[in-house]
């Protein structure tokens, strides 16, 4: 995995290294299958049309684990994820397969971060996050926080 | 029903759900959100990290033990809730899901089992433009098998009324 960061090595406004991400039909299957979630407005568009959704989305819980992965990556093994939280804000499309092992043409997904408070906190080194996800426009459809602690130098 | 009877819901609990963390089901999960990370699927590596094996990824708390075939393993609300709450004009089946809240305190790994037990822990009705909705807040605890408090989660799903 990538190097282990320290918290003496991170400032208050530094950015964490963005995640990109796309989702197609066959993705979220899977993510259906994996998590358990099985509610068809996530892969039937008849459904979706029924309850006026319009056409299948990515799911919520799909979502939420892409910023738990941006962060898990971003601390290493030796970085702790203490706190998390996010809001669905908008909706996101997935897109159709082309063909068997090729996504089609469609969205890609921006996960980002920044540090916005370092402090310590009994005898631990913290930071506080913000943390979302951006569309191809650029519209933050998943806003959230998060707070990790890191390993210090000593 | 009026909303003091909704009120009332705040506080009702569900039953505790026994969750069996399988390895292979930890893969998948990690497959599933296309997170390569060797933590949650390579022993070797694993033992070499302060987690001395192989761990979840925050957020995934195994499987229930012993769940009805077709049951969801997803409960969006306790099913003692959805009786009142479309008795009081909301559209259960149309549930949206608004976000998600984790403190975590103890790594998940392979062969735990967790005792998950949710309670209602808010629940505020909003008159909207087409409308009117309901927040509804459950916090679910997982216990492992040592009895440690591994997490804590705060769900909240959000319900429109029929006249939509």
């Amino acid at each position: 995995m990538a190097k282990q960061i320290f918290w003496e090595d991170v400032a208050e406004g530094a950015e964490i290294t963005p995640l990109l991400k796309i989702a197609t039909s066959q993705m979220l299957v899977r993510w259906a299958g994996a998590s358990g979630d099985f509610n068809p407005l996530h892969y039937d568009k008849t459904f979706a049309e029924g309850v006026g959704v319009g056409q299948p989305i990515v799911h919520g819980a799909l979502k939420r684990q892409w910023l738990v992965q941006l962060m898990t990556d971003w601390i290493g093994d030796r970085g702790w994820l203490k706190r998390f939280s996010c809001q669905y804000r908008a909706m996101d499309i997935p897109r159709a397969m082309r063909t068997m092992a090729d996504p089609g043409d469609g969205e890609t997904w921006v996960c980002k971060g920044k540090v916005t408070k370092k402090f310590e906190e009994n005898g631990e080194h913290c930071l506080d996050c913000d943390i979302w996800i951006e569309n191809g426009k650029g519209e933050v459809t998943t806003p959230g926080k998060a707070t990790v602690v890191l390993p210090a130098r000593g | 029903m009026q909303a003091e009877e909704i009120a009332q819901l705040i506080g009702k609990s569900t039953g505790v759900r026994i969750f069996e963390v399988e390895k292979g089901a930890i893969r998948r999960f990690a497959d599933a959100v296309g997170d390569p990370n060797p933590l949650f699927r390579d022993d070797e590596y694993a033992r070499g990290t302060p987690y001395g094996g192989v761990v979840a990824p925050p957020g995934f708390f195994g499987w229930p033990l012993k769940q009805p075939m077709g049951a969801p393993l997803v409960v969006e609300f306790p099913m003692a809730l959805m009786g009142p709450l479309s008795q009081s004009g909301y559209a259960v089946a149309t549930a949206l899901d608004g976000g998600m809240e984790y403190d975590f305190f103890q790594p998940v790994r392979p062969g735990d089992t967790l005792a998950e037990s949710t309670v209602v822990k808010d629940l505020r009705e909003r008159a909207g433009r087409a409308g009117k909705m309901c927040f509804i807040v459950l916090e679910t605890t997982y216990l492992n098998q040592h009895g440690a408090l591994v997490a804590r989660a705060r769900a909240t799903t959000i319900l429109r009324s029929f006249s939509m």
